[in-house]
């Protein structure tokens, strides 16, 4: 199980690392002939950061869009973001101030990252609207993290597992060394489908995160009279004609 | 009003805006003639599909997807959360689940996947992938052609989806491929040919100003010109062709005749760029795009002119605010005192706050004004210097013309604005019923100002919301006379006094 997991580990952290970087390098290379922002749209770079930063961190337009899916939404992510700074203590040996911060939240954290899950799925079966635009990968992605969840917050509340042997078994694969990890079957499970969603993220609508940064719609500043804007390729059919 | 074929959508309360029952393929017969070979031509577009148009597809979309950071992007990421799903006029007019934007990219993101993502190709089931057939080109056919382009999508979708550029992007691998839509393909050509989409030859053109001349003249005792072709002029105006033909739209030009004339800048109109429209932007073609703005710029040249003011078009003014520099930039021939290209509500705006031109209220005695923001300027493209420009001048040049101005539901004005339901190249009689139907939020919010402040009238800044308002009003027992320009309000309102 050790070696198993050593390389599997090893893998999709590759796959994951790999396949986010290509994905993150075609969209910069990508260019956007045309500018599209929507209006009102900011006139500066710093405007546009902060638009960036109200849509990742507050999910400002879902906020006027939809409140109820909003709060679902908040309610899982923020659930996730501290269950994932918590997670860096098995990775680091000495473990950092904002570990330590969000370490009391982490029980609630993990509950709600689990319970926003849930609701979000729920919803999936109960609005129509929601059900026609839903496909089966749409299902297995919220059950894939569900069961990432439940497993973590089984192994954090019911099953305890040999904590200190996970950490030493990270901290060793980071610095290549094998060290034993426990045979537990509920760490396996948890282990082996964030090694699955680790491998389809670079491939599925998770690419949510890195691509919000590249919207069109959402990062140009709205100042084309001032600034000619000209794609390369639009570039190029203007020496042709 | 003569009984439509269709039900004629009930209006409610726009603060309760319930969200309608899906309907399943309620539209599915709704689409746009084909184009003929005559009319794909000259664009230089294939006839008709021939033997292989799949593949062709395929690697156009291919290559779209390389040139377009938009479609790159919202190919990938939309999490099908759904938030986008009862913001399309087109969808809560006809309860039609693929008017649901995601539902509609969809239709495009199941080819795209089943071509260019490892999960299509591996288990396209799973993904929704499809292969390119003839059942789905049809689908794209008949849903590509319900969407305005409006983006009012975008504006909700957490990351900023913009299904118009889906919804380009399918109509420009139809034509590609020999699928094209008789509409808007026959008018570019008509744009390319004779200089205008309505085309109206330059004899016919110089005609009609000689008329609305004399009509001012009548009008006013005043002698205000319609300058056309004029070298040397100060300023060029480039406006949408509907505002040489019928009203309400002439009244807006004759509008801007008058502040022109009462600001005492001279101006022209061109023969060669006779038209603002740029339908290139609703077939999603770069190339025509370009070709039909370089008309304004070699308009510009040729006459001298110092600057460019753009008449009330919706969409025009998108290409023009955001692409024109773009596309048929630089303009460092002209004025650098001043944006190029300036829109003619800028210009008033500007002239009403330096107090350049007076106007007097009583000119629209009576009238109770309310404002539909034309939804290509509300999201596509600013006026002045501040964001939100485009939401504040035409309000204050609004206010200063009548006595009494409301707005409508705050859901449904600004960037949160509803489309006429006649946008995107789909003003044509065959698709009169996704016109009523995708009218009815907007027609909602009008009725209830109508009712609760006493409405008599709705200003529109678009050419296309004109004509597509005079059109469906009826439908809903309004009077088609209540849409009016803004600039047919300045032009009620202006005092002419003499200029020398
Ligand atoms: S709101 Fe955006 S992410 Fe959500 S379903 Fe619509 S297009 Fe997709
Ligand atoms: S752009 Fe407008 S018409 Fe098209 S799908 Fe979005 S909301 Fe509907
Ligand atoms: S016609 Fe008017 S409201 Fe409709 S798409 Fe154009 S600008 Fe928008």
């Amino acid at each position: 199980m050790t070696i198993f997991f050593a390389i599997l580990f090893s893998v999709s952290t590759l796959v994951f690392v790999a396949g986010l970087a290509m994905k993150v390098a075609q969209y910069a290379r990508t260019p956007a002939p045309l500018k599209i922002p929507t209006t009102p749209a900011p006139l500066t770079k710093g405007g546009v950061a902060l638009r960036l930063g109200r849509e990742a961190l507050l999910f400002e337009s879902l906020f006027r869009g939809n409140k109820l899916l909003w709060l679902f939404a908040m309610i899982f992510h923020l659930g996730l973001a501290v269950v994932l700074i918590r997670h860096a203590r098995y990775f680091e040996t000495q473990v950092g101030p904002l570990v330590a911060l969000v370490q009391p939240l982490a029980i609630p954290a993990g509950l709600a990252m689990v319970a926003g899950l849930a609701l979000l799925l729920a919803r999936r079966f109960l609005i129509p609207r929601v059900r026609y635009v839903t496909g089966p990968s749409d299902i297995l992605m919220l059950v894939l993290l569900l069961g990432i969840g439940i497993s973590g917050m089984a192994m954090k509340c019911l099953v305890h597992t040999d904590i200190v042997a996970v950490k030493a078994f990270f901290t060793g694969l980071t610095s290549l060394e094998l060290r034993p990890l426990p045979g537990d079957p509920l760490l396996g499970l948890h282990l082996l489908l964030v090694c699955l969603l680790m491998i389809v993220f670079p491939f599925s609508k998770l690419l949510h995160a890195p691509g919000l940064f590249f919207s069109p719609t959402r990062n140009q500043t709205d100042n084309p009279r001032e600034v000619r804007h000209l794609a390369p390729w639009a570039a190029k059919l203007e020496e042709k004609g | 009003m003569a009984a439509a074929p269709f039900d004629i959508p009930i209006l409610g309360d726009p603060a309760e805006h319930p969200i309608p029952a899906l309907k399943p393929d309620a539209m599915a017969a709704s689409k746009p003639y084909l184009a003929a070979e005559a009319h794909q031509q000259p664009l230089g577009f294939p006839g008709e599909l021939t033997e292989g148009w799949e593949k062709r597809a395929v690697e156009h979309m291919g290559s779209l997807v390389s040139k377009y950071r938009s479609l790159q992007v919202y190919m990938d990421i939309c999490v099908k959360c759904g938030a986008c799903t009862d913001k399309c006029h087109y969808f809560l007019g006809t309860h039609d689940p693929k008017n649901m934007p995601v539902a509609r990219a969809d239709l495009f993101r199941s080819v795209y996947r089943r071509y260019f993502t490892p999960a299509g190709k591996m288990a396209p089931g799973l993904v929704g992938a499809r292969d390119m057939t003839k059942d789905v080109l049809d689908e794209w056919f008949n849903y590509f052609h319900q969407c305005s382009q409006c983006r009012r999508c975008s504006v909700f979708c957490p990351y900023g989806i913009d299904t118009a550029e889906i919804s380009m992007a399918a109509r420009d691998i139809m034509d590609s491929i020999g699928q094209g839509q008789k509409y808007c393909n026959e008018i570019i050509g008509k744009v390319h040919k004779i200089g205008n989409n309505l085309g109206l030859p330059a004899p016919a053109l110089i005609d009609t100003l000689e008329g609305l001349e004399e009509d001012m003249l009548d009008e006013t005792g005043v002698a205000v010109k319609m300058p056309i072709d004029v070298e040397g002029a100060e300023v060029l105006l480039v406006t949408p062709s509907a505002d040489f033909f019928a009203e309400p739209h002439v009244l807006g030009l004759m509008g801007y005749a008058k502040v022109f004339h009462a600001a005492g800048v001279s101006w022209t109109l061109s023969t060669k760029a006779s038209e603002a429209g740029n339908f290139g932007m609703f077939i999603g073609n770069y190339d025509q795009m370009k070709k039909i703005s370089m008309r304004i710029r070699e308009a510009a040249r040729e006459l001298g002119v110092k600057r460019i003011i753009f008449g009330e078009c919706g969409h025009a003014w998108r290409v023009a605010y955001s692409f024109l520099n773009t596309l048929a930039g630089p303009w460092d021939f002209l004025d650098p005192r001043y944006p190029v290209p300036q829109h003619i509500l800028e210009f008033t705006n500007d002239l009403i706050t330096r107090k350049g031109i007076k106007l007097d209220k009583s000119g629209n005695d009576g009238m109770v004004l309310t404002v539909h923001d034309s939804c290509n300027v509300a999201r596509g493209a600013r006026m002045g210097d501040k964001p939100g420009g485009q939401f504040t001048i035409p309000r204050a040049v609004i206010q200063a013309s009548v006595p009494k101005f409301v707005d409508m539901h705050p859901d449904t004005i600004c960037d949160k604005t509803f489309c006429c339901g006649g946008g995107g190249g789909l003003l044509t009689d065959e698709l009169i019923e996704l016109r009523v139907k995708g009218a009815s939020p907007r027609m909602e919010a009008l009725k209830d100002v109508v009712d609760k402040e006493g409405v008599t009238h709705m200003a529109a800044m678009c050419a296309i919301c004109k004509a597509q308002f005079t059109k469906i009003l009826p439908y809903y027992d309004f009077d088609r006379e209540m849409v009016v320009s803004v600039h047919q309000l300045v032009s009620n309102a202006i005092v002419l006094g003499d200029n020398d």
